[in-house]
């Protein structure tokens, strides 16, 4: 059975599209298969953030209009086996996804693939909803700061009752936290909530902390996953966050100020 | 408590009052969730009328939805000052 996994969050820009082409590579790297499907109708971005942007032929909405076949669209991995995308469709048409139009693509990837993560769009309306609601898994993706941290308690709420499992009455969506764009240095000053605020708060499993980083950047500009950038904080952070959705236990890093003593005495 | 610690002390709080102020606003939101839409307006409403009699806190009128068995039970809770 393939699981589908939403990466999502409420408030805009807090690292879904990031996490989801970094998530997704993890899966396939340690050898499931996996396809990353981009949800943000209107303002494709994973394709550019994955590195495929001049591959794509066919969307989504392709797809569920039956211009295309799921093989059509899908665009395979160059760099990691095993791993494809579904780019979304760059149609201002609002609406373009419908509900049986979405699972009908689930049911067809769910043929070939063990993962299906589903990068969501900001918000809470028609897209978002659509996004997390044939869920099993959810990422919800948190900055740590006031409104990023009440939006996803929102979207929390969403997935316990706006889901197909909640409909149904079955167990529920698994809940899992990802903390990203995490500055130690600023919690330990005081100026920013810190992971145990921020988990208090929201009641939920803490699966992931992603530092601040440059890497993040470095790798948008380049169109490469940032968990292939196995030297980099982000990356290795993102690493961790997959084993521990696979199963394994491996203690959270990159929670502390890795600046020296002089630094924080004089307040760099 | 020394100099610097003056300084950080005064920067601390920014990140627990942002803690605080989420706790109180996550709580109340919550408490709204699963019942019908039109909970927080009548919330609202009730709060202007008591208002209107004596002067509670903004957050005095606590409302919520109960299922117990086949019906649901509308809960108003009015918290009155203590001078009262
Ligand atoms: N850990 C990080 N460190 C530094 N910058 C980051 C980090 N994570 C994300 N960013 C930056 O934040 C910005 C938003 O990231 P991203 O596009 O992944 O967010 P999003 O939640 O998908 O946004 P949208 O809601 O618009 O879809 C990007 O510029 C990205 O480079
Ligand atoms: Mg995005």
């Amino acid at each position: 059975m393939a699981r589908i996994v939403v990466v999502t969050s409420g408030k805009g820009g807090v690292g879904k599209t990031t996490t989801s082409a970094a998530f997704g590579a993890g899966l396939a790297r340690a050898g499931h298969r996996t396809v990353v499907v981009d949800f943000d109708v209107g303002l494709r971005n994973l394709d550019l953030i994955m590195g495929c942007e001049r591959r794509v032929v066919y969307d989504f909405v392709n797809v569920i209009h039956g211009e295309a076949n799921l093989n059509q669209a899908l665009i395979r991995d160059k760099r990691v086996d095993n791993l494809a995308i579904l780019p979304a469709s760059q149609t201002r048409d609002k609406d373009a996804l419908t509900q049986e139009g979405v699972e009908k693509v689930l049911e067809g990837l769910a043929e070939e693939f063990d993962y299906i993560v589903c990068d969501s769009p900001a918000g809470i309306e028609r897209g978002a909803h659509l996004a997390m609601y044939y869920a099993d898994d959810a990422l919800v993706v948190t900055n740590p700061e006031v409104s990023s941290v009440r939006d996803s308690d929102r979207v929390l709420g969403l997935l316990s009752s706006k889901t197909r499992r909640a409909e149904r009455g079955e167990d529920p969506v698994k809940e899992h936290l990802i903390v990203t764009r995490y500055s130690p240095s600023r919690v330990g000053k005081g100026e920013m909530l810190s992971v145990e605020d921020v988990c208090e708060i929201l009641s939920i499993n803490l699966l992931g902390v992603i530092p601040e980083s440059t890497a993040v950047l470095n790798a948008s500009n380049a169109g490469m996953p940032v968990i292939l950038d196995e030297k980099s904080d982000a990356g290795q952070a993102y690493d961790d966050t997959v084993a521990r959705f696979l199963g394994e236990k491996r203690d959270h890093r990159f929670l502390t100020d890795k600046k020296g003593l002089f630094s924080k005495l004089f307040g760099g | 408590m020394g100099f610097l610690d003056y300084f950080r002390s005064e920067r601390r709080a920014s990140a627990s009052v942002a803690k605080e102020r989420l706790q109180v606003i996550v709580a109340r939101e919550r408490s709204g969730r699963g019942g019908p839409d039109y909970l927080p307006a009548l919330q609202n409403e009730i709060l202007e009328v008591i208002q209107r009699y004596t002067s509670v806190d903004d957050d005095a009128v606590k409302i919520q939805v109960e299922r117990d068995g086949d019906c649901e039970v509308l809960e108003v809770n009015v918290t009155l000052p203590a001078d009262h």
